[in-house]
């Protein structure tokens, strides 16, 4: 099958009220501009966006599932990270 | 669905003098054929491109076309003022009636074939439809316009597949040669006025096609240059379909497009 022979790409897409790209899926594409191409065609019938990015998926390193725990719970309990405890002054908007 | 969005002095059918107005009916329905066949033949890959992101991209293709042919079918219904309307034109209407050029009722074959029809078509309808917007006529340059950002992908898409296949592999080149030999002779009929075609240019009411050509066959000689593909000796021009004498795959192509609308007459969803 050809599926196999070409690589996979994830593609994020920009949408008109968002300020970034977010990951959408992904598709098959021999090459950056095909997949570019390929990404329009699939993921931006409806409107969706209004800027592309692919890349490669064997470029994105992603962490460890097994190593979750050591990775994001000793942040559970740091409370004092959150700039929670101050007291906003009335006079200061939009916070 | 809905018209595409055209001010009410667009979408009022401008008075033409009845000659004229005939006339006119007769190539706004042969660029409505055309358009609703190639569509036909692309849909036909629904479910069988070669890989999911090119299906789609067929599919996409297939309705920006069949979007632009009801938009013609639906001023061509008006020109004629008759009571028909695009449905009638597009399902009641035999394959003698038909005006499209024989290249866009060509099987689908392999997708080399494909992609040689697509191109040799987008490369025509782009410069046409950029003419078309800038015309006098402003029903048809409101359709132009619509539909020419379509077509700039289209031709961005055919043209990036021949070179790929043209400049692949041995098997996908060997295809594309193959393609190319058996399609290239009907793309002369695209460019080549009827009597009906020639009068409407000489009033200036529709693009002539020799201001087209240059255009075209440079982007032609471009695309095969980077596809490592020899320009193809100009075959003679295969014609026909724009005169309503066509191949036998237009019978075809028609039984399957019109089969509801003949077996159950008025049919609706």
């Amino acid at each position: 099958m050809i599926q196999q022979e070409w690589p996979l790409w994830e593609v994020f897409i920009r949408s008109k009220q968002g300020l970034d790209h977010k990951h959408v899926g992904s598709l098959h594409a021999a090459d950056a501009a095909m997949a570019m191409q390929n990404a329009r065609d699939v993921y931006t019938r409806r409107l969706e966006g209004v800027s592309i990015w692919v890349v490669e998926s064997r470029h994105i390193h992603a962490s460890n599932p097994d190593e979750a725990a050591e990775f994001f719970e000793p942040a559970a309990d740091k409370v004092y990270r959150h700039p929670t405890f101050y007291d906003v002054p009335d006079s200061i908007k939009h916070m | 669905m809905a018209t595409p969005d055209l001010s009410p002095a667009q979408l009022a059918a401008p008075t033409y003098p009845a000659e004229l107005r005939s006339q006119l009916f007769q190539y706004v329905v042969q660029l409505a054929d055309t358009s609703l066949i190639l569509a036909h033949r692309l849909s036909e890959w629904c479910g069988h491109g070669p890989v999911l992101e090119q299906d789609l991209a067929l599919s996409n293709i297939a309705l920006d076309l069949l979007g632009e042919a009801r938009s013609y079918y639906q001023y061509a219904a008006e020109l004629e003022g008759r009571g028909r309307t695009e449905d009638d034109l597009a399902y009641l209407r035999s394959a003698v009636e038909y005006r499209n050029p024989l290249l866009v009722e060509q099987p689908n074959g392999d997708f080399a074939y494909t992609i040689v029809r697509q191109f040799l078509f987008d490369n025509f309808h782009y410069q046409l439809l950029k003419e078309l917007k800038a015309g006098p006529d402003a029903r048809l340059a409101a359709i132009a316009e619509k539909s020419l950002k379509e077509a700039a992908y289209h031709l961005k898409w055919s043209s990036e597949w021949l070179i790929r296949l043209g400049d692949g592999t041995p098997e996908s080149r060997r295809r594309l040669d193959k393609a190319i030999a058996a399609l290239w002779r009907f793309a002369g009929e695209l460019t080549t006025p009827t009597p009906g075609e020639s009068h409407l240019q000489e009033l200036g009411l529709v693009p002539d096609y020799a201001a087209l050509l240059p255009a075209m066959q440079a982007h032609v000689a471009h695309v095969l240059a980077e596809a490592t593909v020899p320009l193809p000796t100009a075959p003679v021009a295969q014609l026909g379909g724009k005169t309503g004498r066509h191949s036998e795959h237009l019978g075809y192509l028609l039984a399957e497009l019109q089969y509801l609308q003949r077996t159950y007459p008025g049919l609706t969803w």
